[in-house]
């Protein structure tokens, strides 16, 4: 490297200067990356991107359009102890009217177990148009062993919706929940050892076909 | 440096190991990168074989067999552990033949090697950091092959979620260490790119020869400045991207868990704003190399520099708002399918201006078919066919019936497997004589390209009728309808296969017959600086800075 004594010393400082830009621009990436996590959300609470429902501050639309829709209500539990329902299959309502459906969750399980509902409605653009004035799904739900509780859910549908080509012509949205256990999350790579009830003991049925 | 002044002058040169092992010099950093792409594409490609080679006919023969010998396990569950064996190799195949062969062949192989002669610099412009760039390579695949042999899913071994890493089967889905591993090996490979990166932005920017501007400097070598972006600008998410996987997996993070909030999703969206400019990283240096190539056997200047520069600028640019037409299943708006449908079309335009200046700096020009051109026209026909299917896909509306079929497999080994390694063999052929001072067998390189070029064109082209007839990606097994395009394909990978071992015999043979090539065996047509130097260019070249007119 004995040719390296040519460098001069204003160049030397110019390929530190360039490689500190760089490295300065690789972290901003990488907090960029990390940033992408709230602003996804955000992007989806603002524009109901997937079917992410709106969380209403007024109480009722403001104006009731002369035009009905049905909403149809669909329940799903994914690890929780549960029976867990709506109690009526679809409702039919005006337009902009606020109503209230209800869902029902049974604890079968000999200990209370705490849930927490995830939410999306299809055709996933009516998002934007869905409003929760108030719902179960905004909190945890704990119940006790054998408890049944009748869970509100209050809404209406933006007026709005019907300026949107693609729904114009909508005539049904479908509501669906998922209930999760809402335990201490273990990180699943710990769950190798084959104690944590996430591990599927049964891999024959279920690595292939 | 005060002890440099006691080494006479560039006669010193470290020898034996420490020469390799300590090596700041770039040329030789660059044979290292070279030798470990050889390395990982000859393991990336037996993975395949292997695939194509379960593949031949419907039924499941190979793997289950192996599984067997591997895991000593009978029955069924030789069955299921030949499936998961399947898929890790699968994914082992595809991040293999991505980070540890067809990027450290471009950028560290070419780019180390030609881009410091060409701007007339005498070395990298941090040659230590050059070496740790390296360095970071071996031991991120040996963290790969590692990945292969420890748990991954209940009963399973090795990777088996894909290149992509989508969770929740990259979390909850494979719970052994063999995902960690994985994770950690695309880190270390990462952290490597992105020194290199750095290392030729830099360079690129400060170190050129007097009167060498940026309007003046070679293709290769803006090719692999805008490269050196794209890494910088795509690496960061990804890193960022697979580090909440691993904190996910391990430290009870819910980025992507949803029962705690978390979306799957994200991780598709951070993975292609990373993945679709990983697929530019790949390709764009072989268009610097197809361009010097094709300019110096046609013996013509390349046709419009300036728009072939900048189509670079264009396709690197646009490559960043296309993500999403990885995801059109996804369930995005119409209005977000129709953005992204647009936009992916866009790059054909840039793209098109690159073929057709190719086309139009062969027209009229004085051709000459040497191994390297003709490695470079199978390059623009086949990258051409690759670029026509990616056009095809891009359409949202299509994409609903060929999304995850051999359609995809298709399109894109042709812009990769045919387009990159087309060009990373061009690349070799014509610069190995500038290389290792030694000319290789004509003969030998054209039996090469030939049994290369009929190879993978039947491996990949009746990939599309598959496609077309929906047989899935990422299955061990089909319904017997595929099974005579499926057995045609196979075939295929043999004669590439073949095609492999004629390229390791001609290099064998080039450094056995030691045939002098001289500092310039091309002709008039080579007009950048590297073909001024000596074959092979001495230890530390350019002590007097070339002047550039």
């Amino acid at each position: 490297m004995s040719k390296q004594t040519s460098v001069d010393p204003a160049r030397r400082n110019g390929n530190r200067v360039i490689a500190f830009v760089c490295l300065a621009f690789f972290g901003g990436m990488v907090g960029m990356a990390y940033a992408a996590v709230p602003l996804y959300k955000m992007f989806c609470q603002v524009t109901g991107y997937g079917g992410t429902t709106q969380r209403a501050e007024k109480q009722y639309a403001g104006r009731v359009l002369d035009r009905e829709i049905t909403v149809r209500f669909d329940a799903n539990i994914a690890g929780v102890p549960w029976e867990f329902q709506p109690v009526q299959r679809s409702m039919t309502m005006k337009i902009g009217e606020t109503v209230q459906a209800y869902y029902k969750a049974t604890n079968k399980f000999d200990a209370p177990v705490t849930g927490r509902a995830t939410f999306n409605v299809q055709p996933e653009l009516a998002g934007a148009y869905f409003n929760k004035v108030e719902c179960f799904c905004f909190t945890d739900t704990t119940l006790k062993p054998g408890e049944t509780l009748d869970m509100p859910v209050l809404f209406y549908v933006d007026p709005d919706i019907v300026n949107v080509p693609e729904l114009k012509d909508i005539k049904t949205i479908t509501l669906s929940y998922t209930m999760f256990p809402q335990d201490k999350n273990k990180p699943v790579a710990s769950a190798a050892d084959g104690n944590n009830s996430k591990t599927n003991s049964n891999t024959e049925a279920n690595l292939g076909g | 440096m005060a002890d440099a002044a006691a080494h006479d002058g560039h006669d010193h040169r470290p020898r034996g190991w420490v020469r390799w092992v300590y090596s700041t010099n770039h040329k030789d950093i660059g044979t290292l990168y070279l030798i470990f792409a050889i390395c990982a594409g000859i393991i990336g490609g037996a993975l395949s074989v292997a695939i194509r080679m379960e593949l031949q006919e419907p039924g499941i023969q190979i793997f289950s067999g192996l599984a067997q010998m591997v895991y000593g396990v009978n029955g069924d569950a030789a069955i299921d552990g030949g499936k998961s064996m399947y898929n890790a190799f699968a994914t082992a195949h595809g991040l293999i033949m991505i980070f540890f062969m067809v990027m450290p062949a471009l950028i560290g192989g070419f780019a180390n090697w030609m881009v410091p002669i060409m701007i007339g610099a005498p070395d990298m412009a941090f040659p230590r950091m050059n070496n740790i760039s390296f360095w970071l390579l071996p031991p991120a695949f040996i963290l790969l092959i590692l990945s292969a042999f420890v748990p991954s899913a209940p009963g399973a071994h090795g990777v088996g979620g894909g290149w992509t890493l989508y969770p929740p089967l990259s979390t909850s889905g494979q719970p052994g260490p063999a995902m960690d591993l994985a994770i950690l090996s695309i880190h270390i490979a990462g952290a490597s790119s992105i020194l290199g990166a750095i290392n030729f932005i830099t360079t690129i920017f400060n170190m050129r020869a007097p009167g060498m501007t940026l309007h003046k400097m070679p293709l290769f070598a803006w090719a692999v400045l805008i490269t050196a972006f794209l890494l910088l600008l795509s690496l960061p998410v990804l890193a960022g991207g697979i580090t909440m996987l691993l904190t996910d997996r391990n430290f009870g993070t819910s980025f992507f868990v949803p029962d705690n909030g978390g979306d799957p999703l994200l991780f598709q969206h951070l993975f292609w704003f990373f993945g679709h400019p990983e697929v530019y990283i790949l390709i764009l240096p072989g268009f610097g190399i197809i361009s010097h190539i094709v300019s110096t056997f046609s013996r013509k200047p390349v046709f419009g520099y300036l728009g072939m520069a900048y189509a670079m600028v264009a396709i690197g640019a646009v490559g960043f708002i296309v993500w999403a037409h990885h995801m059109y299943t996804t369930g995005l708006s119409l209005d977000t399918q129709r953005y992204f449908v647009f936009a992916t079309m866009v790059i054909a335009v840039p793209t098109g201006v690159k073929i057709f200046s190719w086309i139009a700096t062969m027209w009229g020009g004085s051709i000459s078919f040497k191994p390297p051109m003709l490695w470079a026209l199978g390059f623009i026909f086949l990258f051409t066919v690759g670029g026509v299917t990616g056009v095809q896909l891009a359409n949202a509306g299509l994409d609903r019936s060929l999304h995850d079929t051999y359609y995809v497999i298709a399109h894109f080994h042709y812009v990769l497997s045919l387009g990159a390694v087309f060009a990373i063999f061009a690349g070799w052929y014509y610069w190995f004589p500038k290389m290792t001072g030694y000319m290789y067998s004509p003969f030998i390189a054209n039996t090469h390209f030939w049994v290369m070029f009929v190879g993978v064109n039947l491996v990949f082209f009746p990939q599309h009728f598959l496609g077309l007839a929906g047989m899935p990606r990422r299955t061990i097994d089909y319904p017997d309808a595929f099974a005579g395009w499926n057995m045609v394909s196979s075939y295929g990978s043999y004669i590439a296969a073949v095609g492999v071992l004629i390229f390791l015999y001609g290099v064998f043979e080039a450094f056995q017959k030691k045939r002098v090539a001289g500092a310039n065996p091309w002709g008039d047509g080579a007009t950048t600086l590297e073909w001024q130097l000596p074959s092979p260019p001495p230890f530390h070249q350019w002590e007097q800075l070339p002047k550039i007119k």
